[in-house]
């Protein structure tokens, strides 16, 4: 299993490499410095010195790839490139256009967003899934078909109207709690209360027709219908013998989000007023701050391959069928 | 407002969205000509949820092409003019039918159906005096003599007239459907092959609040007014189009990448299929948000330093929402290039296309002939599937300030400039409900019509 580890890190170098690139030719390739140094100043102040002023201060100044006037090893060194492209594999970020650290910024930020996600996807999943078992125990009945509506018609409501909706009702009219903010320790869960329930609302209706189908799927295989000719109670059937037996699908699409929840959710976030890292890329969009947007597509998609990593090795707990030589 | 004559404008959406529609036509056509192709758009059609859902869509579709048609009107010739001089301002066809929601501009917020302003303004009194107080609109309910007293009749008489011509259209649509059906009691009694019975009654539930809806608006603001007085039933509609334009245009981008890369990868292998899984295992391992956004973030760069680019604000705010079509398509091609790698490689082995290869048929001709015809259920029931998620992904987008221009009406747009008016007391509701509703009802027929191609089309379902 190790060996298999290591081989799946190494493979994730490159993947890695071709995101830091990408981004690379997005950020300095497509605009020059100079378009976004004059798109940032504003078009009445800019003078050849604000930009010149402005490339400075952001170490955007030197050359891209290559720089002539080093000596050395510094060539290759003292370029963009490796300023702000390769630094980011020891995640050493720069700093943000306020000048504070955009690593230490989100280590700081990752608890807030954390304590958000992590709930979300727990209860999330939790509630989908026995919604979803519930509405496979009564399938082929008028239970079956509205649920099945209903989830629809939750899918089809943006999630920009739950969160709406949510704060209008119950923070301004029922005045359950605060509108918006965040606070630690005891008063934590009253500012948290209401971004996680709507998070999981705002979930329900699609991953509740992707659970049933998977369910579905399963509950017609030969092994059930075996299963129920011996005696087996329904009930029994669908939690021993389908839910775990979907776990595989299941798992395939949980698993990878799992380390993304450290992202927080920019939406939620943002209108909740929650410190975390959601709100602080989307504050950083807003404000066109280009070095945050890197960082956070960098560690993005490292996190989306740990996620892969980690799909592949839940998948030997509950799949002894599945080994890794 | 066209008396004088106008100049067509061709902006590149209207482009783009007319190739595609002719292209859906060249493939309805095609597809009527092959049975087993047509069988399956019949079982979309026998499906009473699938017949309401194109209806409706086709009414969405309908204000979108409205929408579409752009002009520049001739303005009105001064003496010793030679040539003609047209207006800056790209108008469409749609702007044309409701010149009056266009036009008519109140100050500020009014509530729906108002005659009078929803803030207190300091109005003079005929005695000279001044008093603080709702002014009358100026063209909300301006016909009405003695607004208090005459505002329910004037709505209700409003309402019966819209009914009325929604009735009337309903009846006319009964009456062509019964001519091909064999009768109005067979397309009642929900007798006929293709589910016409619930196309029909969706059809008059829309035609009936559609003339409600178009009637009142010929005196009054449907929906209210927003922040600087504009007419938000006016704005919903033009969101309409936004609306369709991302959800179709971006498979201009995702369909040929997704199809000539997944057939390449799956039919070839070997290091072809090594670079292709790379190149989508990249794109894929970044957050589509965060990919989004530094696209968009660069994308505004670049516009904001070429504007000689864009002769017009129009223009402007058109590049930039077919710049996001593209940025959604290049972000969103990868889950559908996985599923068409996985059916190639399992085509690949069947017997028919060995036979060809070893009848030494052309490589090209084989992936043309056998593979790819194979693929388009494949393809359809994603480019249905996608519809509803990139709505959706608009609103979001253009609400994080990543979106559509912000001067371009869209859904997010309405929805972010609403979110502000929540905070106030009493509330300024009617702009978030108009987006909601509208939204809501395209995305579910959308989300209805993708269920039921899903089952036409896919082999698995029984």
């Amino acid at each position: 299993m190790w060996a298999y580890l290591v081989r799946r890190l190494l493979y994730a170098l490159p993947i890695l490499m071709g995101v830091n690139l990408l981004t690379f030719a997005l950020f300095f390739v497509v605009n020059t410095p100079d378009d976004m140094a004059r798109m940032q100043l504003g078009v009445k102040r800019v003078t050849p010195e604000a930009i010149e002023r402005w490339k400075v201060e952001r170490g955007y100044d030197k050359p891209l790839f290559f720089n002539e006037s080093a000596e050395g090893g510094a060539q290759l060194t003292d370029t963009v490139f490796f300023d702000k492209s390769l630094r980011m594999f020891v995640f050493d970020f720069g700093a943000a256009d306020d000048g504070r650290d955009i690593a230490r910024e989100i280590q700081q930020r990752m608890g807030p967003s954390l304590a958000i996600a992590l709930p979300t996807f727990v209860l999330g999943l939790f509630v989908t899934v026995s919604f979803a078992l519930m509405l496979v125990f009564f399938r082929a009945t008028p239970l079956d078909f509205w649920g099945v509506v209903v989830c629809v018609a939750m899918m089809s409501i943006s999630s920009l109207f739950y969160i709406i909706g949510g704060q209008w009702l119950i923070s301004k009219i029922w005045h359950l709690v605060p509108i918006s903010g965040y606070g630690g320790g005891l008063d934590a869960p009253r500012f948290l209360a209401l971004p996680v329930v709507l998070g999981v609302i705002g979930g329900i209706g699609s991953s509740t027709r992707w659970y049933r189908t998977i369910f579905l799927e399963e509950i017609s295989r030969d092994y059930v219908r075996t299963a129920r000719a011996k005696g087996v109670s329904e009930l029994t059937v669908l939690f021993r013998h389908v839910l775990k037996n979907a776990m595989i699908p299941i798992l395939t699409g949980v698993v990878v989000v799992i380390p993304l929840l450290f992202m927080g959710s920019l939406i939620i976030e943002s209108f909740f007023g929650i410190p975390g890292l959601g709100s602080y890329t989307i504050d950083a969009i807003q404000a066109q701050d280009f070095a945050v947007v890197r960082a956070m597509v960098f560690i993005g998609s490292v996190l989306y391959i740990v996620g892969l990593i980690l799909t592949d090795l839940s998948y030997t707990l509950v799949d002894p069928r599945v080994r890794f030589e | 407002m066209i008396e004088h004559g106008f100049e067509t404008v061709v902006l590149w959406t209207d482009a783009c969205f007319f190739l595609l529609l002719g292209a859906f036509a060249v493939g309805a056509l095609h597809a009527w000509r092959r049975p087993h192709l047509r069988r399956s758009w019949a079982r979309v059609g026998e499906r009473p949820a699938g017949m309401a859902a194109m209806v409706v869509l086709l009414v969405f579709l309908l204000i979108g092409i409205l929408d579409s048609l752009h002009f520049r009107a001739a303005l009105p010739p001064t003496a010793g003019q030679t040539e003609t001089v047209y207006a800056t301002e790209v108008t469409s066809v749609l702007d044309v039918v409701m010149h009056r929601q266009r036009t008519d501009v109140e100050r500020t917020y009014s509530a729906p159906l108002a005659t009078h302003a929803f803030v207190k303004e300091t109005v003079e009194l005929p005695d000279g005096g001044q008093r603080r107080d709702f002014p009358r609109l100026v063209h909300g309910g301006a016909h009405l003599e003695d607004a208090a007293q005459d505002h329910g009749a004037d709505i209700a008489s409003h309402l019966m007239r819209g009914a009325a011509v929604g009735v009337g259209l309903s009846l006319l649509a009964a009456a062509v459907l019964s001519v091909f059906n064999g009768g109005v009691g067979r397309l009642i009694r929900g007798q006929t092959q293709l589910a016409w019975r619930s196309a029909w009654l969706t059809w008059s539930i829309v035609a009936v609040v559609a003339g409600m809806l178009l009637s009142l608006a010929q005196g009054y603001h449907v929906f209210g007014t927003d922040k600087v007085g504009q007419d938000v039933f006016y704005l919903t509609l033009k969101s309409v189009r936004t609306a369709l334009m991302i959800g179709t245009l971006t498979t201009l981008v995702t369909l040929p990448l997704a199809i000539a890369l997944g057939i390449l990868a799956g039919y070839f292998g070997g290091w072809v299929d090594d670079v292709i899984q790379y190149l989508y295992t990249v794109l894929n391992s970044i957050p589509g948000v965060l990919l989004i956004a530094a696209a968009v973030l660069m994308m505004q760069v670049f516009i904001e330093n070429h504007p000689e680019w864009f002769a017009t604000a129009a223009e402007r705010s058109d590049a930039r929402l077919l710049a996001l079509c593209f940025i959604l398509g290049m972000t969103s091609w990868t889950g559908l290039c996985r599923l068409l790698r996985g059916e190639t490689l399992k085509l690949r082995e069947l017997e028919y296309v060995q036979a060809a290869r070893a009848f030494g048929v052309p490589t090209v001709r084989i992936l043309l002939r056998h593979v790819l015809p194979n693929l388009m259920h494949i393809v359809i029931i994603a480019l249905v599937m996608d519809f509803s998620g990139l709505v959706l992904a608009e609103a979001v987008l253009s609400y994080v300030g990543i979106g559509v221009d912000p001067n371009m009406a869209s859904f997010g747009t309405l929805i972010n400039a609403a979110r502000m008016e929540l905070a106030r007391d009493p509330m300024v509701w009617w702009s978030l409900a108009a987006a909601f509703v509208f939204m809501f009802v395209l995305v579910l027929a959308a989300n209805l019509l993708a269920d039921v191609v899903r089952d036409a089309f896919d082999p698995r379902a029984g």
